[in-house]
């Protein structure tokens, strides 16, 4: 589907009387039904104020933004939200975690009950796939903090949500890890094709994983250009190292470089 | 090699301070040890036993009037628990709404801070005007006590709640009964746990004072009649009782919160 994500003419003013800090102005984004985009910009630009008003977790203060045909005016429930932190609830074992949004979207909450067998199957080769396996029964904190992050990013899709929200997931971990959780990654999105929208500091990380790229100025944030990753999936993490990745980093250093002289 | 290395240690025994099993008896130690330095000074001294009576006039007088003191004891043991009750159910659902809600927060709170400071012995005459002597006084000077620092503690942990997953719930579509449950309470639990030790305490204070002030059973009552007539070492048996149950309580709230609450507590269990 085109324009799936639909953010027109956003502006949002922190604050309830107007005087508080502008994050974002005349902000206009487009991702089609199935795309990976990824959004950089310079520290404080915006970005997670994005992801904010996408998910309908803030209303827009100008603007705003349809998903999927529809005029969001609450908080959707076809998100999967994943953190910088990975949030993961202490009390629940990893695989309980990973069930959480089973038991409050529809219509697996009713079903949840029932068909408890079949969601457990389901949420364990998830953690399969992101290579958790055999540490569904331990709790997040006995575990590292890459394996949390996965375990986090499980949750964000066990309920199969149509649009991913990524604010920096990777953000926190060594930079081996987070390699290895961008191949993860992918393998997440060409085995399931949700909408991706992935907000990170990291540029090779957005050309590795995107199909698009937006680029932020600095506060109040707005698109300022918009480049397209023709790299041949599936990709490898050899492929960011090459003239073509190479090049295009060093074009989205140079504009963010440029947008914080704006600023 | 063996030049740089530095002369060979032999096996370093294992301090006898670090044995686990000393550890454990060490409280019990240290009790016996305060009653041997009592019991000397009031023999040495010949303090008289109507001053400072000796440990072993205690235990005497106590063992001699145990029927009694048990009675009592109990009595007082069921004012605290129904008191403590009432405030484990008033303290949850208060600081369930109070926390989840900033309307009630700031509508509710100043009120109740207000409310908490008035010295409950003050109030304690006013119940028995209303209710009489009896338990119902001892009852509700308990429950007074006890449910603040339950409210309180259930509030924080609720509205404590990490944004970011509050977010995360939020954009699933969760409904705010539905945050409380699958997070707020949860969350909440370490800190109410952690209260109730607090608490059963102060509810064992509250019962006993109003036990002393107008009762006519109960160990505080029990101590009042006995210091009355001059019966120290019995008053001092029922005082020994009071520290013994409030120990036990604490003990039994602590061994709950252990329990209930692990996950909050791992220093202890060992990391994966």
């Amino acid at each position: 589907m085109k324009n799936f994500v639909d953010m027109y003419q956003v502006s949002l003013r922190y604050g309830e009387d107007g005087d508080g800090t502008l994050a974002l102005e005349d902000a206009t984004m487009r991702v089609d039904s199935g795309e990976f985009v990824a959004v950089v910009g310079p520290s404080g630009c915006g970005k997670s104020t994005l992801m904010k008003v996408v998910t309908g977790l803030w209303p827009p203060t100008k603007g705003g933004v349809i998903v999927n045909g529809k005029e969001v005016d609450r908080p959707l429930s076809i998100t999967g939200m994943a953190f910088q932190n990975p949030t993961l609830l202490p009390w629940r074992t990893t695989l309980d975690n990973v069930m959480l949004p089973l038991e409050i979207v529809e219509p697996h909450a009713s079903r949840l009950r029932r068909e408890r067998a079949m969601y457990e199957t389901k949420a364990r080769d998830l953690l399969t796939l992101v290579g958790l396996k055999g540490f569904e029964d331990k709790f997040p904190w006995q575990l590292s903090g890459g394996m949390q992050q996965r375990a986090s990013i499980c949750r964000a899709l066990i309920h199969e949500p149509s649009l991913l929200m990524l604010d920096e997931p990777f953000g926190a971990l060594d930079m081996f890890t987070r390699e290895e959780l961008w191949l993860a990654m992918q393998e997440l999105w060409l085995a399931r094709r949700p909408t991706v929208v992935l907000v990170t500091h990291d540029l090779r990380e957005a050309v590795f994983l995107a199909d698009r790229i937006f680029i932020m100025s600095a506060r109040p944030g707005r698109m300022i250009a918009e480049r397209t990753v023709e790299l041949p999936r599936p990709r490898a993490l050899s492929m960011t190292y090459e003239p073509y990745a190479v090049g295009l980093v060093q074009e989205l250093r140079d504009h963010i470089s440029a947008a914080r002289v704006a600023a | 090699m063996s030049e740089i290395l530095g002369p060979v240690r032999a096996p370093r025994r294992r301090k006898f301070t670090r044995n686990k099993a000393f550890r454990r008896v060490l409280p019990w130690l240290v009790v016996a040890a305060i009653f041997l330095i009592w019991q000397m000074l009031v023999v040495s001294l010949r303090i008289e036993p109507f001053v400072l009576p000796s440990p072993t006039a205690i235990f005497a007088a106590g063992w001699q009037w145990q029927g009694p003191i048990l009675v009592n004891a109990w009595q007082t043991f069921m004012t605290t628990a129904i008191g403590f009750f009432f405030a484990i159910v008033f303290g949850l659902v208060m600081g369930v709404a109070i926390g989840s809600s900033s309307l009630i927060y700031d509508g509710f709170y100043p009120a109740l801070v207000g409310f908490n400071t008035i010295p409950k012995v003050a109030v304690v005459p006013i119940l028995i005007i209303w209710f009489g002597v009896g338990s119902v006084p001892a009852i509700i000077t308990a429950f007074l006590l006890s449910f603040f620092p339950i409210l309180v503690n259930v509030a924080t942990g609720i509205a404590t709640v990490e944004p970011e997953l509050q977010d995360v719930l939020r954009a699933l579509g969760a409904s705010k009964w539905q945050m409380i449950r699958k997070v707020g309470l949860p969350r909440a639990m370490p800190y109410f746990f952690a209260s109730l030790k607090v608490a059963i305490t102060v509810a064992f204070v509250g019962s006993i004072i109003a036990e002393t002030v107008g009762s006519n059973s109960g160990i505080g009552n029990f101590m009042l009649v006995a210091s009355s007539r001059f019966e120290v070492p019995l008053a001092f048996a029922g005082l020994l009782v009071t520290a013994a149950m409030g120990i036990a309580m604490y003990a039994i709230a602590g061994f709950i919160e252990v329990r209930m609450t692990g996950w909050a507590m791992r220093g202890g269990m060992d990391r994966q």
